[in-house]
């Protein structure tokens, strides 16, 4: 298995002197579905768009399955499709020639280009509009057109820019299976998503940047076991004045019948039902109360907001 | 690696030209009328009343320039309007993902501006055999004079387009430099007229070379020699495709 993307001290000051990125490390490994998660202006779509040589870099290095982006370029480009977040294709071009014309650029042959761009387009449930000019398309068959686009040429490596942004959730759904699908036919791919949801859902490893740093990078049950305790939310009926007298659980009522728990990682709920089972208190459903990655993306991102606070106020002092 | 930078340089020429043959009514048909009413007021009814220029009937001097003119602002034109409209919806990015080298980039934006020069020159030239015989002095200096016209002026569109950040810039350099130049290039008059002080400023008009190597080719008359004409416009290529491509490999105006 060898290293799809691996990035070496990386780094990105702008003309006016912002430092996008302070020298940050990060490897994925190919096959991997991984998410680069981070807060808006954490340095995302920097990091993509450098790999992507879409953004001159100030420093570091960039290696697309070996082929390093300073010294072998072609090669690296060859085994990279993009799917950026902005719609970044000609609206008055029709949707077969947008992608045809995408596989020309990587050179190949006009033939094989249209039988891939067909072959994507049903795929992805375009194929009823590859006739049309690509501004008559929704904003979800749109979005479902670059990653035809970015596939055209069949690269190794994948990386999608928050492809879900504004797509219904059926949509996003059927999305999901389609990537899945892709990363098992073994293919790589990194994703920046704003759905917390969907990096739990679809990625094996994540990595969370704010501020041109990363502050984690690991597996991802690593990474949720790093959470400290988890809310549940259960409905509940009988003695329900009772039910917040759980021991060794913080709990609360919270109305129309819900009882929060906040359940510690070193406890099983099997306890906690016994006690409510004790008291009188019948459990209908359980759900979380918020999404356990975003739960665990909320407190990093917060405690680095704190500790930069700190030291800029012991700077200041 | 070349036939795939040969496929992708095929793809860039096809798609300029299905993007100005889409939307022929304003590429193709304006500059088509505009020429026809030079050829009726210029050839027509003023043009008997000049008499001769140059030894020909003054419609006969003025036809060579007509289609270099059309030639060169239609070259201009495809590649600063295509190329700024790629930066401006970000379709640039679909070029600069792809291992597509910064030469065949610009071949290709080039190829696309020739291609509308030709086929507007062509249509102009249809246009003018309805008011003149045509003749044609010697076919290898029309042909290779209209290329490397299109070539140089596509050039220079390019140069504008990476330059460019709003839809006014891309039409400053056609309006404020490129029309004056062409219309003191000698389009209408033969620089025998002038005073000898502003024959040797229009010699530094790099338009006056171009259209009298192509009234040259057409009619066998010209102010310039036309080995100089030749050694001024491959100069002019020469710098201008050197600068074009450093502007590319730097990522001037179009790399973050």
């Amino acid at each position: 298995m060898s290293t799809a993307l691996a990035i070496e001290s990386l780094r990105k000051v702008y003309g006016n002197g912002f430092e996008a990125l302070k020298g940050i490390n990060l490897d994925v490994e190919e096959g991997d579905f991984f998410a680069l998660l981070g807060p808006n202006g954490a340095g995302k779509s920097t990091t993509l768009g450098i790999v992507s040589s879409l953004v001159n870099k100030t420093s570091g290095k960039v290696r697309v399955f070996g082929h390093d982006i300073d010294t072998d370029l072609v090669k690296a480009k060859l085994n990279l499709g993009v799917v950026p977040q902005e719609f970044n294709f000609n609206q008055f071009e029709k949707v077969f020639d947008i992608v045809v014309t995408q596989a020309g650029y990587y050179g190949i042959p006009a033939k094989v280009a249209r039988s891939n761009a067909e072959k994507y387009l049903t795929e992805l449930g375009l194929w009823e509009k590859h006739d049309q000019p690509a501004r008559m398309l929704s904003g979800g068959m749109k979005r479902r057109l670059m990653i035809a686009r970015a596939l055209v040429h069949d690269p190794k490596l994948i990386i999608l820019d928050e492809p879900t942004a504004g797509v219904d959730i059926e949509l996003r759904r059927s999305m999901w299976t389609f990537l899945t699908n892709v990363n098992r036919e073994g293919r790589t791919i990194i994703l920046t998503t704003h759905y917390l949801e969907e990096a739990e859902a679809l990625c094996r490893n994540i990595a969370i940047i704010d501020q041109g740093e990363i502050l984690e990078h690991a597996n991802k049950r690593d990474l949720l076991r790093k959470l400290h305790n988890e809310t549940f939310v259960l409905d509940i009926a009988g003695n329900l004045d009772q039910a917040p007298m759980l021991q060794g659980y913080p709990a609360r009522l919270t109305g129309d019948g819900q009882l929060e728990i906040d359940v510690a990682s070193d406890l099983s709920l099997n306890d906690a039902f016994r006690q409510l089972d004790s008291l009188g208190v019948k459990v209908n459903s359980m759900r979380t109360k918020t999404n356990r990655l975003e739960e665990l993306f909320i407190r990093l991102v917060s405690e680095e907001k704190k500790a930069n606070k700190r030291q800029e106020d012991m700077a200041d002092a | 690696m070349l036939s795939a930078n040969w496929v992708a340089f095929q793809t860039i020429v096809i798609k300029e030209v299905r993007r100005f043959t889409r939307i022929w009514p304003q590429t193709i048909l304006p500059p088509a009328i505009t020429m026809t009413l030079y050829f009726v007021i210029f050839g027509n009814l003023i043009g008997p009343r000049i008499g001769e220029m140059g030894g020909y009937a003054y419609m006969d001097f003025i036809v060579p320039g007509l289609i270099m003119m059309s030639v060169i602002t239609n070259a201009y034109a495809n590649v600063v309007s295509s190329f700024f409209g790629m930066k401006f919806q970000h379709c640039i990015e679909e070029l600069l993902v792809a291992p597509v080298p910064n030469y065949i980039i610009l071949l290709g934006y080039v190829g696309g501006g020739v291609a509308r020069g030709l086929a507007v020159g062509f249509i102009v030239t249809l246009v003018s055999l309805w008011f003149t015989d045509l003749q044609i002095h010697h076919l290898g200096v029309v042909i290779s004079v209209v290329v490397l016209t299109a070539v140089l002026f596509s050039l220079g569109g390019f140069i504008n387009a990476v330059y460019a950040n709003k839809f006014d810039d891309i039409s400053i350099v056609p309006t404020f430099v490129l029309t004056p130049l062409t219309y003191l290039g000698g389009v209408f008059y033969s620089i025998s007229l002038l005073p000898s002080f502003w024959q040797d400023v229009s010699l530094v008009n790099p338009i006056l070379y171009m259209v009298n190597a192509f009234r040259y080719g057409l009619l066998g008359v010209s102010d310039i020699n036309i080995g100089v004409a030749y050694g001024m416009i491959l100069l002019f290529i020469a710098i201008l495709f050197t600068f074009s491509l450093s502007l590319l490999n730097r990522g001037v105006g179009i790399r973050n």
